[in-house]
């Protein structure tokens, strides 16, 4: 088999564990970065192929974790945390914002692959709430007037 | 002056940097656990009574010594950092203001337990703490401190179960997330078949203090049967949400009016979610009760994550059953049936009761679902779902009852109505779609 610049990451990944099997979940972050954000099926079979693993197998762990994304998303990726605090701290009209302000129900893609919008479950920043991620940076609080320029920023990249 | 543990020398001092965690003593006590046998460290930390912080409140000594002995296979020590409770916020704090208490924590235990092996389980979600934590390792590696022991710092991806330790346990082997029926425990069958210590982030973070105090004087603080202090997550409808670093045994009331500042807006307080959602409510008559596992254990609840929600006078107790359920639904395995199919059921009847189509035998029927859920499960999750509905039904049932016979929902001041949760995005049933 060649090895890919990929190959070798999941190599080094792989020599930090005691048995192969526990790169699946790093080897599968990996992937997702060098693939815009999610794991196409091709993925899949790198990541199988790196750690001796099927592709079955690779699709069972990727399936059960919400950071792993089997659909494409957006260049960005907006999380609105609507779980007890966040809920009980507005995340309603936060959520509502930008999903006007994108044009997106929550769930799915802006139509111009801008940002893909959803509500998540508790991301522990309760105290700073309503949490937002973006891009996997917390934005604590944030509040429905903010959203505008958040949006604005994703634009300007 | 609050007596910290945790967060020692954070106002004055950015303990990210190893040199600064060394001028507030930091690594001393690992020189001096590193003087000592195995076994006296250990005692120290029995000594101490210190409890786990994650949420059971066992005691961390008593825990190791129950690791098999002999076995001819490696020990671990796994830290579970994998802080998803709602409402919970602490650990997050503890590794992104003070990353290195963790790492001597581990290299304190890892002796300890004789252990060369230590990984630190973060959830995913914790991009920035993930990266202060690894540049804090970076720092011990440079300054020759791990004396032939390994951490590696292994990120989540978003799976509320992986909290639980058996399910942490698969997920750090590459597996799908989901619990191992016990017995074997741990101690005896862990990580990789080998026996395995399970610590939370702030049960191993008190870990230098004790060795640096001794644990004569970290026995003196705190309640009697808890020494030591917690850092207490306070949020929902709260004046001054955020994390606050107090004595275990201060009570709710401390916490809520003198700590947190009240009931945001001057509101009335409604009830008081102790230990993170999935622990059983508490009535305003109950705020004079100490945060320790025994006491808040004694008026019905659980210390959990020390992570307090407060609800005013506004909250639709529906509402918050539902948003509850659905997160528990959203996050259950799918391994045991009755957690499984449980919480599709409650958040079904807590939706048809908020939308104004219940009757009374749905209540009775709610009641029904939560006893048959109630102790059926591998792990604690199925219980964890029913708890704040069978709660919040039992104590605020005039709320439920408001709803039944037509009328909907009468709490038109609510602010969580109408809150989209993930489920929603997943489900292909449009009547598990929101609140």
């Amino acid at each position: 088999m060649a090895t890919t610049p990929f190959y070798n990451r999941v190599q080094k990944l792989r020599s930090r564990y005691p048995e192969r099997r526990s790169a699946v979940l790093p080897a599968l972050q990996l992937a997702q970065e060098e693939h815009g954000g999610w794991l196409p099926p091709e993925a899949l079979r790198e990541v199988a192929d790196a750690l001796d693993e099927t592709p079955g197998y690779v699709l069972s762990i990727a399936s059960f974790y919400d950071m792993l994304n089997l659909e494409p998303v957006g260049r960005h990726l907006v999380e609105v945390c609507t779980n007890l605090s966040c809920a009980l701290a507005g995340a309603q009209a936060v959520l509502d914002a930008f999903a006007g302000e994108l044009g997106v129900e929550p769930g799915g893609t802006a139509e111009d692959g801008l940002a893909t919008l959803r509500a998540i479950e508790c991301a522990g920043g309760c105290g700073r709430a309503p949490v937002v991620v973006v891009d996997g940076v917390y934005r604590e609080p944030v509040h429905p007037e903010d959203v505008p320029e958040i949006v604005g920023e994703l634009r300007g990249d | 002056m609050e007596t910290e543990l945790f967060l020692a020398g954070t106002e004055d001092h950015d303990l990210r940097r190893i040199s600064e965690y060394r001028e507030v003593g930091g690594y001393a006590a690992l020189e001096k656990a590193r003087a000592l046998t195995p076994q006296q460290v250990l005692d120290e930390i029995t000594g101490a009574t210190l409890r786990g912080r994650g949420g059971a409140g066992f005691p961390m000594g008593r825990k190791a010594s129950l690791l098999a002995k002999d076995t001819g296979k490696p020990i671990y020590l796994v830290v579970n950092a994998d802080e998803s409770e709602p409402g919970a916020f602490k650990d997050r704090d503890v590794m992104g203001l003070t990353p290195h208490r963790l790492l001597e924590g581990c290299l304190i235990t890892a002796h300890g337990i004789e252990s060369t092996a230590v990984f630190i389980y973060i959830r995913g979600e914790y991009e920035h703490e993930f990266e202060v934590l690894r540049d804090a390792l970076e720092e011990v590696l440079a300054a020759d401190l791990l004396g032939g022991v390994s951490i590696v710092v292994h990120r989540g991806a978003g799976a509320y179960i992986c909290g639980e330790e058996t399910a942490l346990l698969e997920s750090l082997e590459g597996n799908r997330g989901q619990p191992r029926p016990r017995p074997p425990f741990p101690p005896v069958n862990g990580l990789y078949g080998a026996p395995t210590q399970i610590n939370n982030v702030s049960t191993i973070a008190l870990v230098p203090k004790i060795v640096e105090l001794g644990a004569e004087a970290f026995s003196k603080i705190g309640a009697p049967s808890a020494p030591g202090t917690a850092v207490f997550s306070l949020s929902g409808c709260i004046a001054r949400p955020g994390n606050y670093e107090r004595p275990l045994g201060t009570t709710l009331r401390e916490l809520i009016y003198d700590v947190g500042g009240g009931v945001a807006d001057g509101r009335e307080l409604k009830a008081i979610i102790p230990g993170g959602s999935s622990v059983p409510v508490l009535t305003p008559d109950q705020v004079d009760t100490p945060m320790d596992y025994d006491s808040i254990g004694a008026a019905g609840s659980f210390f959990g994550s020390a992570a307090l929600i407060v609800i005013d006078e506004r909250v639709c107790m529906v509402q918050l059953a539902l948003r509850a359920a659905q997160f528990y639904m959203h996050e259950s395995c799918g391994r045991c049936t009755p957690c499984r199919v449980g919480t599709r059921w409650l958040v079904q009847l807590l939706q048809k009761i908020e939308e104004g189509e219940g009757e009374e035998r749905d209540l009775d029927l709610l009641e029904s679902v939560c006893d048959r859920m109630l102790g059926k499960s591998l792990c604690a999750l199925g219980d964890f779902a029913v708890y704040p509905v069978s709660s919040y039904l039992r104590k605020y049932r005039s709320d439920f009852e408001a709803h039944l016979g037509g009328a909907g929902c009468p709490f038109h001041e609510s602010p969580i109505e109408g809150i989209v949760a993930p489920v929603s995005q997943h489900s292909g049933h449009p009547e598990v779609a929101h609140v």
